[in-house]
């Protein structure tokens, strides 16, 4: 797997607020069918990176290159146009909007003649979160009438609705139930093997254990190391969260 | 979780009123503003009745001076619907109203008949047209300067509502332009500035076909998703009190006749011999009222139907998602802010046709009542919320308390007391009821 061009390719990226550099020359690759977990303390910068690559921020200097080119990503219209799709931390979900304008808020389905089809959107958004949360009800309801959990699944639904081909979750079972988070994690599986690549951000060590194929740790900005998982123990992980230093290169 | 469960309780233990709404799915505060709307007149009515001995607001006369008196402010509130739902505010709309119809004027008055001759039929189009363009440029520069300057938009409108009001003096040198192109001034309303009898009826036959044609196709859209339905009695309830409405406001603009004066020289005009009884000949629907009637439907379907509203909610609502979800908060916001200057354009197109003439200080203070109108109708300045219909119902209290007070003989200045307490009343009213209905 290794051998083929990674699906992303993130090289020496780099971007500062003000004095502060949140990231600083992290390098990090995704190939197809992957899932890699992006571990570290609060303020690490994880957020800070991947919101480069979905078009959020723009980087001050780095690369990223998708299928080996490089490309250039100014807005979050570019990163679509990548199949990029993005949970955010956030959620960035619009309060006032129910849950099928969220869903497809900036890629609306409409009607022949050019109006925004409800009823077709809807009925799509039913469908999907069928799969993902069946308990939910609340379709004709603005979204800030939902649940932590329930907004949290229309965030999920919208990124994996669009066929992405790149995946970024930051934290998406942050405020999901047990058998949620399950839901999830199964997702998570089934889209890995179908061929997306995934960045999985979490701090639940033992999840991300279960759920990716490489780890990597941030701290202050810096990528402290990247491990396959099978390679290091909760410990190790724990360790270089902490401490910032990687054992296995250390030893 | 934090799940705040709306307790959905057992149909059977709801009163008759919460199955009746939820059964025709209309929301209380559409009812609110119509029960207020109602009272308002009610209580103007009786007062009149029983302190002045004769009731003057529940007449045919009054309530179709009501309805053209509301068009300019009504039109404009369409548009601060959308400013306000964005989270920014124009405090310009009366001066470039001002200015707007001090350049029709001009142009109609001073320019265009010198090359067309007088009375020539393209002068109120081309002046019209004018109007728009320039209430339009004036407003996406405004927007310009919030989105791409990052100029509070409460400043940049501020500013304009000196400029323009000060442009338009300069224009005319404070001249006041009259008389308006005969056409035009038909667009103020006036006898000869309304459809007639048939013509009403035309209006309101229309008006009853597309209350029955938006329950039929609603019907069959949720039939086609299968989606939950309305029950059928629910449905034959809305269409009868919609296609009543329309049919009572037609009956209502038809029962006010001309003026004796004008039937008398209308029928010398075409030489009619006016019968024993009188000749009456019916206002019907003014043409300002159809004005607003368009813009209200245009705009309605703009912010319900159309990718440009639903982004116009989203950015109100959270406009850093709305910016990840890639719409251009930007040209927007320009967009949003040229629509407010093209609609305090037509404003000044109704308002100066009333007035059959321009003066510089037209509209002054319209701003006010535009946003009192949009806020009364239920716009929350947090963003987000608001509908055009609401802004229409706010801008008929507005111009109803006025002209109630004019009518009971209340002097200038408790009106301004009463208006402006009412404004702050219905904010305070509606900040409880979101909290209530949270
Ligand atoms: N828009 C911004 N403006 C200024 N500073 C920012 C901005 N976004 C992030 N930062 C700073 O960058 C650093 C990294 O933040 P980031 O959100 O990436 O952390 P994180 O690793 O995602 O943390 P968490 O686990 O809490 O989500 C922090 O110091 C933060 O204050
Ligand atoms: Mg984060």
């Amino acid at each position: 797997m290794t051998a083929q061009t990674p699906l992303v390719e993130l090289r020496d990226i780099s971007i500062s607020f003000g004095g502060i550099r949140a990231v600083d020359g992290v390098s990090l690759d995704l190939h197809a069918g992957e899932v890699v977990g992006l571990l570290g303390h609060n303020g690490a910068g994880k957020s800070t990176l991947i919101k480069i690559l979905s078009g959020a921020y723009k980087k001050d200097s780095g690369e990223i290159r998708i299928n080996g080119k490089p490309v250039e990503i100014n807005s979050p219209r570019d990163a679509r146009d990548h199949n990029i799709e993005t949970i955010y931390q956030t959620l960035a979900l619009a309060d006032n909007l129910d849950a099928a304008s969220n869903l497809f808020l900036g890629r609306e389905l409409t009607t022949p003649f050019g109006f925004v089809d409800d009823a077709k959107m809807e009925a799509e958004t039913r469908k999907i979160l069928a799969r993902l949360n069946p308990n939910f009800k609340k379709f004709n309801e603005p979204v800030s009438a939902l649940s932590g959990g329930q907004r949290q699944s229309v965030a999920i639904a919208r990124a994996v609705y669009f066929n992405a081909k790149i995946l970024i979750m930051d934290e998406p079972t942050a405020a999901l139930g047990v058998h949620e988070t399950k839901m999830v994690a199964d997702l998570i599986q089934e889209l890995k093997a179908s061929g997306l690549g995934i960045f999985l951000i979490s701090h639940d060590t033992r999840e991300m254990m279960d759920l990716c194929d490489r780890v990597s740790v941030m701290k202050n900005g810096q990528m402290v190391g990247t491990e396959r998982v099978e390679d290091v123990t909760e410990d190790d992980i724990l360790s270089m969260i902490i401490l910032g230093k990687n054992p296995k290169a250390a030893a | 979780m934090t799940d705040t469960t709306n307790s959905t309780k057992p149909a059977s233990s709801d009163g008759i009123f919460a199955r009746f709404l939820r059964a025709t799915e209309l929301d209380t505060r559409l009812l609110g503003m119509i029960g207020a709307l109602a009272l308002i007149w009610i209580g103007f009515h009786m007062y009149g009745a029983l302190v002045n001995g004769f009731g003057a607001f529940l007449t045919p006369r009054n309530l179709w001076n009501l309805s053209v008196q509301t068009s300019s402010i009504g039109i404009m509130a369409c548009g601060m619907v959308l400013v306000i739902i964005t989270r920014n505010i124009d405090l310009s709309v009366g001066s470039i109203l001002g200015f707007c119809a001090i350049v029709m004027g001009v142009v109609q008055v001073n320019i265009l008949p010198a090359y067309l001759g007088l009375g020539h039929p393209l002068i109120w189009v081309l002046a019209v047209a004018c109007g728009l363009m320039v209430g339009a440029l004036v407003g996406a520069f405004h927007g310009f300067l919030i989105a791409y300057g990052k100029i509070p938009a409460f400043i940049v409108t501020l500013g304009g509502l000196l400029v323009w009001r000060g442009a338009a003096f300069l224009v005319a040198r404070g001249e006041t332009i009259s008389p308006v192109d005969p056409t035009f001034s038909k667009l103020g309303g006036g006898p000869s500035g309304a459809v007639g009898a048939t013509g009403s009826w035309i209006v309101g036959a229309l008006g009853c076909a597309a209350v029955l044609g938006l329950i039929v196709f609603g019907r069959r859209q949720r039939v086609k998703f299968a989606f939950p339905l309305r029950p059928v009695w629910a449905e034959a309830f809305l269409a009868i009190v919609g296609c009543g409405a329309v049919i009572a406001a037609t009956v209502l603009v038809n029962s006010y006749f001309w003026p004796r004066g004008i039937v008398q020289r209308y029928a010398e005009a075409e030489g009619i011999t006016i019968p024993e009884g009188g000749l009456f000949i019916s206002h019907g629907y003014a043409i300002p009222v159809l004005i607003l009637l368009a813009v209200a439907i245009v705009m309605t379907i703009v912010m319900k139907m159309t990718r440009f509203g639903r982004y116009v909610y989203a950015i109100g609502g959270n406009p850093e998602a709305a910016e990840l979800a890639g719409i251009n908060s930007r040209m927007m916001t320009v967009k949003i802010f040229a629509i407010m200057g093209f609609l305090a354009g037509l404003s000044a197109v109704v308002a100066s046709a009333r007035l059959n003439s321009a003066t510089n200080s037209l509209g002054t203070l319209d701003e006010l009542y535009v946003i009192a109108a949009a806020v009364i109708g239920g716009t929350s300045l947090a963003g987000g919320v608001g509908t055009i219909y609401g802004a229409i119902l706010g801008a008929m209290v507005m111009q109803s308390l006025q002209t109630g007070m004019v009518l009971i003989g209340f002097d200038a200045a408790i009106q301004q007391v009463v208006v402006g307490s009412v404004l702050v009343l219905a904010v305070y009213l509606d900040i409880l009821y979101r909290r209530n209905s949270k």
